[in-house]
């Protein structure tokens, strides 16, 4: 046997001993999703989540590739795939959802320093830290280089005042990654730097946004006088723009196959809807009108799980793509709700009661949901002025 | 199955792009059209593409090619849709000699396959009856007399049929119109006496004709496998058509599209590059996208072809129904883009919107082929 099926076998005897049952396929879908995003503020209803978690992220797998002094799994690209397939293979749930993983811990690799990838990494990783992210501003949207809450030198210390907008889990999150004013005579892009801020600190408070879909995890976060240790900005000062570009890739990469993963393993799918609702004729939606939009929407969306896949198998390079990723999943996103809101008719609308059922009313919020996709992380509009002018090389205006 | 080329079919490919660009840029094209060439594709070249190997791609090496399979063959016409290269490649090197491998006799094959690499002889399928593709449908019928089929019917918009020395024709041996279980196919060479060919003149000056089979008589060894056979093995030819053409059509969607962004960085009006507006710059960005989809669909399309996909008719369809409406997109939108110009024969646009919409049209269009991928997955 050679090493790579040595470790398969010692990573499927680990899974077998280690996941417990209630976190692997076909157990009951009542653990809330909330449960798994770790950090200081985490209820655990099935303590098998936190079992899972633990284990997990003491092995480091949570972030198999990060090196194992910095507290992941220290695994080649060869390994993770092994890992990947096991957890696939009994349908093991992901022990830890966590923007700490999906954008800070590439950056922080990237940017930070050592001992903040000493300090921070292990506790991403073990899912002790819950982050979120403060980029934007009540003013600052699309041109979230106008971002105005400053960080003034204060000798040994940052003095943090201002207001981020749209800090998904802010409520629920320990710390915060956050862009401020450190060069407030700078051009803009010059005089912006990349703090980490607990917001365990005096000062910093959160509320709640509530959406046109109802709830949301997102929050407005409030810094009032906060203290911010000198030790806490990554990268240069006021070269923070740089490493916030390259975190929104991580972001737009990660929304984009969000809404494609979630439409392809929705159980509310487009075709069943429209079977259901519009009548089957021979086994076809019978209204012919409709189904030709159906056709046009799954083929597009199967060349676009096809795209995914080349740009994996190319090797996922070019920044640009991923602009194009986001662009379109998530207007494939919109466009999908809407044909199973139109599927379902008036179905397909309700708001609450007892008239209706979960997944009908669950259908109209996600609809609802689903016009923020192409907004947040960079609108739609944003992601093709990205393309025209990094792919295309079009003059700019 | 991975959805990247391999370092042999990369340098294919970059040779392709050079031979196409050198020997027969849009000008060629555009030459042949002004002389009024009958042929509508040059001779001397075709030789060369011959000598290159490209005519043998598709077939064993025991009949003198290189089996190095439809990935290959796929990104050449990629690249002669680039600048409209006309040349018998698709209707020979890809329908003639994937139809003859699949299902020829030994005979068949040690007489024509060799001659078809060697580029001594082109082919041409004679299938559709109607202004649309429908492979359902077959009027032409073949009667058994003693050792011979007698034809009689009419096949239309056969491609490369003007020039073809042997024409693969699909007749009715059984049933009735749309039983597309009796449906053979004959090997039938085009000097036959009662054969009448009519070439079409169409929008894009390449080579169609009308054939009509008035009583043409032909031996039983020129059935090309068995009779009766039905329509589902003769779309595993249309299906390799299918994707080489989608291949090709990809290529010339492509090379509108960065004709046209380069005329948007050249072209000023208010003092500026059009480039620079952000109406113009959307509109391209969004194109982009579309063609980064249809590239992957022909990617999946031609490595599920090299890999036997049990999903290939659905990979086909998917291939030919995106890229028939990319082109129509970008072909479109390139025309608008470079405004009067664009409207003008001397421009070299107008070319790739004729032959995007006639390309589109061949071996079915999109929505041909959305009912198809809709049929097979249950929708």
């Amino acid at each position: 046997m050679n090493d790579l099926e040595n470790f398969r076998v010692e990573v499927k005897d680990w899974l077998d001993k280690n996941c417990p049952s209630t976190m692997r396929a076909g157990a009951p879908a009542d653990t809330p999703i909330d449960e798994v995003w770790g950090g200081r503020k985490a209820v655990y209803k099935n303590p098998d989540s936190k079992l899972w978690l633990d284990r997990m992220g003491e092995k480091g797998w949570t972030m198999p590739t990060v090196p194992k002094e910095y507290g992941g799994g220290g695994l080649n690209k060869e390994e993770v795939k092994i890992l990947n397939e096991e957890m696939f293979a009994i349908g093991a749930r992901a022990p830890l959802l966590s923007f700490g993983i999906w954008m800070l811990a590439p950056v922080l690799l990237e940017y930070g320093n050592e001992a903040q990838k000493r300090e921070h990494l292990p506790k991403i990783i073990k899912g002790e830290i819950r982050w979120c992210q403060g980029y934007s501003e009540p003013g600052s949207g699309s041109d979230l280089a106008s971002l105005a809450t400053k960080a003034e030198d204060m000798g040994d210390h940052f003095l943090v005042n201002g207001q981020k907008v749209w800090t998904s889990y802010a409520d629920k999150a320990d710390w915060i990654f956050a862009l401020v004013r450190t060069g407030p005579k700078e051009p803009k892009h010059n005089g912006i730097s990349f703090l980490l801020i607990d917001m365990e600190n005096p000062g910093v408070s959160t509320k709640p946004i509530t959406l046109i879909s109802g709830k949301s995890p997102f929050c407005e976060t409030f810094f009032d006088n906060v203290e911010v240790p000198k030790k806490n900005l990554v990268g240069e000062l006021n070269a923070g723009w740089t490493i916030a570009k390259k975190l929104l890739q991580h972001e737009r990469k990660f929304i984009s196959n969000f809404g494609l993963a979630a439409g392809m393993g929705s159980k509310k799918d487009v075709v069943s809807l429209a079977k259901k609702h519009f009548g089957e004729d021979e086994g076809k939606i019978s209204n012919p009108i409709f189904r030709s939009k159906v056709i046009d929407h799954k083929m597009k969306e199967h060349a676009f799980g096809l795209t995914l896949q080349r740009a994996a198998d190319e090797g996922g390079k070019a920044s640009a793509v991923a602009s194009m990723f986001k662009y379109y999943g998530t207007e494939h996103n919109k466009r999908r709700h809407e044909l199973m809101v139109a599927a379902s008719g008036v179905n397909g609308l309700a708001w609450d009661g007892n008239e209706f059922d979960d997944s009908e009313k669950n259908l109209t919020r996600a609809w609802l949901r689903t016009k923020g996709n192409s907004i947040e992380g960079g609108t739609s509009e944003v992601q093709l002025n990205v393309i025209s002018k990094r792919v295309l090389e079009l003059p700019s205006g | 199955m991975k959805l990247i080329l391999n370092e042999e079919q990369n340098y294919l490919k970059e040779t392709a792009l050079s031979f196409v660009s050198e020997k027969t840029p849009v000008s060629h094209l555009r030459g042949l059209r002004d002389s009024d060439d009958q042929l509508c594709w040059d001779k001397e070249i075709w030789s060369e593409m011959v000598k290159l190997g490209w005519s043998g791609i598709l077939i064993p090496e025991e009949y003198g090619g290189s089996n190095f399979g439809l990935t290959g063959m796929s990104v050449i016409l990629q690249e002669c849709g680039k600048t409209l290269t006309p040349s018998p490649l698709f209707a020979s090197g890809v329908l003639g000699a994937t139809a003859l491998t699949k299902f020829g006799s030994e005979e068949q094959k040690q007489k024509y396959l060799s001659k078809i690499a060697s580029g001594e002889l082109t082919t041409a399928l004679a299938i559709d009856e109607n202004s649309h593709h429908n492979p359902n449908i077959c009027e032409l019928k073949a009667i058994k007399d003693g050792s011979n089929y007698v034809l009689n019917g009419k096949k239309i918009f056969v491609v490369d049929g003007a020039s073809a020395d042997i024409i693969i024709v699909v007749a009715r041996t059984s049933g009735e119109d749309d039983d597309v279980g009796g449906l053979s196919m004959f090997l039938v060479e085009s000097d036959s006496s009662n054969l009448k060919k009519v070439k079409l003149d169409m929008a894009d000056s390449r080579n169609y004709a009308n054939i009509t089979f008035d009583n043409v008589s032909v031996d039983e060894t020129m059935i090309l496998g068995e009779i009766d056979m039905g329509l589902e093995p003769i779309n595993e030819i249309l299906d390799v058509g299918r994707i080489a053409l989608s291949a090709e059509m990809l290529g010339s969607c492509e090379k509108a599209f960065e004709i046209t962004i380069e005329y948007l960085k050249e072209r000023k009006q208010f003092g500026v590059p059009i480039g620079s507006f952000q109406a113009l710059q959307h509109r391209a960005a969004e194109m982009f996208c579309e063609i980064e989809l249809t590239k992957s669909a022909v990617m999946a399309a031609m490595q599920g072809a090299e890999e036997n996909s049990n999903d290939l008719q659905r990979l086909s369809s998917l291939a030919k129904s995106i890229v028939g409406e990319t082109s129509h997109l970008v072909s479109n939108e390139a025309v608008q883009m470079h405004g009067g110009i664009g409207v003008t024969d001397e421009y070299d646009i107008g070319f790739y919107l004729k032959r995007a919409r006639v390309a589109e049209t061949i071996l079915g269009n999109s929505t041909f082929h959305q009912e198809r991928y809709a049929n097979l997955t249950g929708f």
